[in-house]
Parts: structure tokens; C-alpha cells; sequence
């Protein structure tokens, strides 16, 4: 019998099976397709201060082996987050979940996590910093390692959760944030959020996505992701959160070879609803394939020799 | 929602650029018509979402026009089976139709008003249809309508065929109780403004999931946010706003 536990500040996962933020709602679309329990955890649909509709459409456009998303961070809103969705999820999810918080000032940040600190249900807070910061210009917190460094120290002074800080690819050097995070308190590092992409419409002669521009996740990403997990996971001593463009039970093995201890699976949900369920139930048929009886065994095991 | 495998039976040119796929599988998700399909396509990352257009039995059927990669993939079919997420969005309510529902297509808007046809003809409606083309050799399914029992007109934009002009040309000199539409969305403006009653317009999106998922094709009514894949794609005229 192989072994898929996995360990992520302190909270044992079932599997390292983690469906990423914005492509899991809150759980219940997919609760009535399949058990969600069988999950390691799932991320939330990115949470902030006040509530947002987020970005005109199309906010959707397609890539090879990819998409472009422009949501906007569309949610209702920290306040109701707590009175609604989480209630609802208490009736389909057993486990712990992850609580993906998104905001445009420190201040916003430290509030929402404030309030999700108080969640019983909620087990860990995921702080994405690919947004822009009202106060900077609007240049985005994660692309700037003192802003990203303000943000974890805020957060962590408001929470005994553990903080995991989601980091942008969209940087020169992704190290130099995820010390700036460490530095700040970081309990975890979770990478990478969707790169900046564009598509235009050869008949309309325009960009395809209303905001011009987008997130460009999905397979087509994976080995940016890989060796960005793969550089990070060196040069800090917390956990590694690994994603972007994972699709199979491979992909899970090989975002762990390269130092990641738990892996969210995002895009993939989207075409396929069952995505994480089949990775689930392949993983041990693949660890038997490569000879690992404990999946925690390999984490970060490439770096070695 | 239900992710299956369906069997393609017929696809067959309508016009020169619009084609019927019928498909075998298990069509228990479709619950309403209106509702739509997600159908997943070798080589394309993205789902298809397509109206249904008839249910009967183990048949879905759907109409398409060839307009990029997928429905080109799609055009090139003759056997073979396909991913398909079936059961997706809220699709119409017949039960608002009153007697003398009026039922508006226009292109392929028209589709999904061939099974909500059938629905309101078996309630025992008196329902009329406008069929709204470009120009003759586009104009597709007038004698399936007028199969089923429903009075039917068509317009084209050129007049070669039919009525000349748009589909709100025929809605003036019908006697109707309720509206039902599918079409671009000039279509749909234009005929929310010319009906003088209630009625469920159906709007289209670019869409991630198809799902409820993403968030991708979300819209603002009256009524609050609205995913047109879930809540959709099928709004009250009440809530509609443009
Ligand atoms: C709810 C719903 C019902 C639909 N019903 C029908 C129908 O019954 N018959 C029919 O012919 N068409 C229908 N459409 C439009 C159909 O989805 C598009 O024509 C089709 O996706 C085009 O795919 P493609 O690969 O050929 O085009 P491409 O341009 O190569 O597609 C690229 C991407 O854009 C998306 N896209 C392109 N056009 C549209 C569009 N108009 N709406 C939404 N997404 C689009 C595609 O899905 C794909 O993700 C419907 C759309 C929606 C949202
Ligand atoms: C439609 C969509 C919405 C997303 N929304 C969020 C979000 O709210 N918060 C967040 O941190 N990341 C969000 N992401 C990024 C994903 O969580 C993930 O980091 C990224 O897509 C890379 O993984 P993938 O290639 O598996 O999709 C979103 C991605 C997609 C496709
Ligand atoms: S397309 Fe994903 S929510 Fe509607």
C-alpha cells in the first residue's frame, strides 16, 4: 500500500490533491458531481473586503493548451463569504479548507483575513498577491519584494492560521519575493498564479478579452511552474505549494520531484469537472509506476546529487 | 450536470455553413429546453457549448454553424464519440406562455426553439414562430416547425425569402401572449423593445467552465449577478439589463 499523506503547516492532507482558487466556486457545483471529501483540501474562490463583480466580458479567451482568465475577482464579499458560503460548504466538505483572500491595500488584506481567522472551518489562509495595490501606483504587491513583505507581516499579525502567500510568475525574480514573504512570517509559499497573456480576434481586429489582458493558466504553463517551485523551494526553508498547467498524476509527482509539498490543480477543472477525483484515484497506480511507497518521500527530491 | 460519452448517429448539412449533429447517449441531465450542451473537442482546450435543439429518448440533437476551429473539428464528424457535459443552464419556463406563446429565432438562435416548439404544442398552445435569416440559402428548419403544429414566418434581411427586413417586421400583425427568444443580442434588444408582453430572451457568452465554476460569463440583471451558464442562459424580460 503506498502512502499519499502529506503534511502542509501542521495539518495532515489526505492527499496532496488541491483544487486552486477560481476554479472550484465554493466547493458545491462539484460536491454534486463527485464526494469533494476525497480532496487533500480545496482553495476558495479569491475572497475580499467588499463585495466585486469583477471585469466586463469576454472575460474569457482560449490559447493552445490553455486559457486566458479575466475575471476580476468576482465574489460576494468577505461579510458573506462567512453567513453564506461557508455554511453551504459545511454540508458537502468535512475537511479544513483553504481560504484564498485577495485585497488592494495592507489594510484590506489584514481585515479579511482578520475575519477568516475566526472560521473554524477554514484551515489555512491563502494570500494572493498577484493584485494590484491602490497605493503603489497600482503595481501589484507580488511583483515588489517590500510590498510583498508588508502584506505577510500584516496578515500575520492579525491570524494563528497558517499564511501561505501566492506568488505571481509575472516577475524577474520570483526568489527574491518568496525570501521577502519568508522574511515576513510566511508560513507556506504557494506558486504560481496565471501569467499575463493576451489573444486577439483576427475578425474584430481587437483583443478578445473586454480588459485587454489576462491570466494565462493551464497546461500549456506547467514547466514555467516546475521550475519556479523548483527555484523557490531552494532558497526558502517553508513548505511549497505547487501549480500551474497540472493535469495528471505525472504532473502531481513531478511539481513534488521538484520541491513541492502539496499541489493545487486549477484550469483542469474547468474542461474537466472530474479532473481532481481521477488524479486522485491514479496517484497510487503512478507511485507503484515510479516505485514511491511515500508520496512525502520525494518532495523536492530533484535538487539532490 | 452529467459528463458522458455520446455516440455521433447523423451529421448532415443544413445550409452551406450549418450543419445537424445528432448524438446517442444518456440524456438524462436534460431537464428543460433552452439548456445546452459543453462538448469537449480533440486538440481544443476549451469546451463547445451548443443549444439543444431537440431531446427524444437516447437523441440529442444540435445544430451549429461553422465558424472557427471547433465547429470546423465538429463539421468533419461522421462517427465516432464525443465528451459532452449535458443538463447546463436553466432553460425555458414554459409554464409563464400563456395560450398564444411567440416564439422568435434568429440564425442559429433558432435551434432551441424547436424543442421549446415542441413542449408548448404538447401543453396545447397555440404557438406561433418568426424565423429570422440573412438571406435564402440560410434559412433553415421553416417546414420542421410548421411539422409540429406551429404557424410560422420567415424573415430575411435581402427578402429572398419570406418577409423582407428583421424578425420584428412579422411581430406587429401577431396576436401573442408571451415571447420567447434566441438570436445575436441586436436581435434580442430589438425584440424586447417591440413586445408588448413578458417573455425569456436567451443570451450567449465566452464561457471557461459552462459550469458555474469560473465566473467567466457572469452578467448584471435586475435581479443580482448572474452567471449566464447557470442562472442562464435564459433571463426574464423583467431582469434584463442592457
Ligand atoms: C449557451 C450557448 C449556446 C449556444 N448555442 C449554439 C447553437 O445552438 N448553435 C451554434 O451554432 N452556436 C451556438 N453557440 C455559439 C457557439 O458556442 C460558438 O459558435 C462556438 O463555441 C464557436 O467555436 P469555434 O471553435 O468554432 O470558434 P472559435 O472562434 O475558434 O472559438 C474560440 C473560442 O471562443 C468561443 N466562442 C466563439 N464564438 C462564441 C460564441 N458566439 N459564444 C460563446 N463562445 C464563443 C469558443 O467556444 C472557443 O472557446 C452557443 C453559445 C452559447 C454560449
Ligand atoms: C478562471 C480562473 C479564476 C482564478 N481566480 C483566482 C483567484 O480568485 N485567486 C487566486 O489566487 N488565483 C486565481 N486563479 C489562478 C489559479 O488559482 C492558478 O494559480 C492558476 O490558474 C495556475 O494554475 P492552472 O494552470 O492549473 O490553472 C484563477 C484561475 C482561473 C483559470
Ligand atoms: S462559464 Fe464558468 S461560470 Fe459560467
Amino acid at each position: 500500500m503506498v502512502n499519499t499523506k502529506v503534511d502542509l503547516c501542521g495539518i495532515t492532507l489526505d492527499n496532496p490533491i488541491i483544487p486552486a482558487s477560481g476554479t472550484f466556486g465554493f466547493g458545491y457545483e462539484f460536491a454534486e458531481l463527485y464526494d469533494i471529501n476525497i480532496l487533500g483540501t480545496f482553495s476558495f474562490k479569491g475572497t475580499t473586503k467588499e463585495p466585486r463583480f469583477g471585469n466586463p466580458t469576454p472575460r474569457i479567451a482560449e490559447c493552445s493548451s490553455g486559457m486566458i482568465n479575466a475575471v476580476g475577482l468576482q465574489n460576494p464579499g468577505v461579510e458573506k463569504v462567512i453567513s453564506e458560503e461557508l455554511p453551504k460548504l459545511k454540508k458537502c466538505f468535512d475537511k479544513k479548507v483553504m481560504a484564498n483572500v485577495s485585497g488592494f491595500s495592507v489594510d484590506e488584506y489584514a481585515y479579511t483575513c482578520e475575519k477568516l481567522d475566526k472560521c473554524e472551518q477554514v484551515g489555512w489562509l491563502e494570500v494572493n498577491i498577484s493584485c494590484p495595490n491602490v497605493h503603489g501606483g497600482g503595481m501589484s504587491f507580488g511583483t515588489d519584494p517590500e510590498a510583498a513583505y508588508e502584506v505577510t507581516k500584516a496578515v500575520k499579525s492579525v491570524t494563528k492560521k497558517p499564511v501561505i502567500l501566492k506568488l505571481s510568475p509575472n516577475v524577474t525574480d520570483i526568489v527574491a519575493i518568496a525570501k521577502a514573504c519568508e522574511k515576513g512570517g510566511a508560513d507556506g509559499i504557494s506558486l504560481i498564479n496565471t501569467m499575463l497573456g493576451m489573444r486577439i480576434d483576427l475578425n474584430r481586429k481587437k483583443p478578445i478579452i473586454a480588459n485587454k489582458m489576462g491570466g494565462f493558466s493551464g497546461k500549456a504553463i506547467f514547466p514555467v511552474a516546475v521550475r519556479m517551485v523548483y527555484q523557490v523551494s531552494s532558497a526558502v526553508d517553508v513548505p511549497v505549494i505547487g501549480m500551474g498547467g497540472v493535469s495528471c498524476a505525472d504532473d502531481v509527482i513531478e511539481m513534488m520531484l521538484a520541491g513541492a509539498t502539496a499541489v493545487e490543480v486549477g484550469a483542469q477543472n474547468l474542461v474537466d469537472p472530474f479532473a481532481c477525483k481521477t488524479i486522485i484515484e491514479e496517484l497510487p497506480k503512478a507511485m507503484e509506476k515510479y516505485r514511491i511507497e511515500n508520496l512525502k518521500d520525494i518532495i523536492g527530491a530533484a535538487h539532490n546529487g | 450536470m452529467k459528463q458522458s460519452l455520446f455516440q455521433i448517429t447523423e451529421n448532415v448539412h443544413l445550409t452551406e455553413n450549418v450543419m445537424r449533429m445528432r448524438l446517442k447517449g444518456d440524456t438524462n441531465a436534460i431537464t428543460a429546453s433552452g439548456q445546452f450542451i459543453n462538448i469537449k473537442l480533440d486538440g481544443l482546450f476549451l469546451r463547445r457549448p451548443i443549444s439543444v435543439c431537440d431531446c427524444e429518448g437516447d437523441t440529442v440533437t444540435i445544430i451549429y454553424k461553422v465558424v472557427g476551429k471547433g465547429t470546423e473539428q465538429m463539421s468533419k464528424m461522421s462517427s465516432g464519440t464525443l465528451d459532452i457535459l449535458t443538463g447546463l443552464g436553466n432553460g425555458y419556463d414554459t409554464s409563464l406562455s400563456g395560450e398564444k406563446p411567440l416564439l422568435i429565432g434568429g440564425g442559429v438562435g433558432v435551434p432551441p426553439m424547436y424543442l421549446l416548439a415542441k413542449k408548448l404544442i404538447g401543453e396545447g398552445k397555440d404557438v406561433s414562430v418568426i424565423l429570422g435569416f440573412n438571406t435564402k440559402n440560410e434559412v433553415f428548419y421553416e417546414e420542421e416547425f410548421k411539422a409540429l403544429g406551429c404557424k410560422v414566418g420567415v424573415t430575411t434581411v435581402d427578402g429572398s425569402h419570406g418577409t423582407k427586413g428583421f424578425v420584428t417586421a412579422l411581430m406587429e400583425n401577431t396576436d401573442y401572449t408571451y415571447t420567447f427568444c434566441c438570436g445575436p443580442e441586436p436581435m434580442l434588444k430589438a425584440v424586447f423593445n417591440t413586445s408588448k408582453t413578458s417573455g425569456q430572451y436567451s443570451f450567449e457568452e465566452r464561457m471557461g467552465c459552462g459550469f458555474g465554476a469560473c465566473m467567466g460569463c457572469s452578467c448584471k440583471t435586475v435581479t443580482g449577478y448572474k452567471r449566464i451558464c447557470k442562472e442562464g442562459p435564459v433571463l426574464c424580460k423583467e431582469e434584463i439589463l442592457w
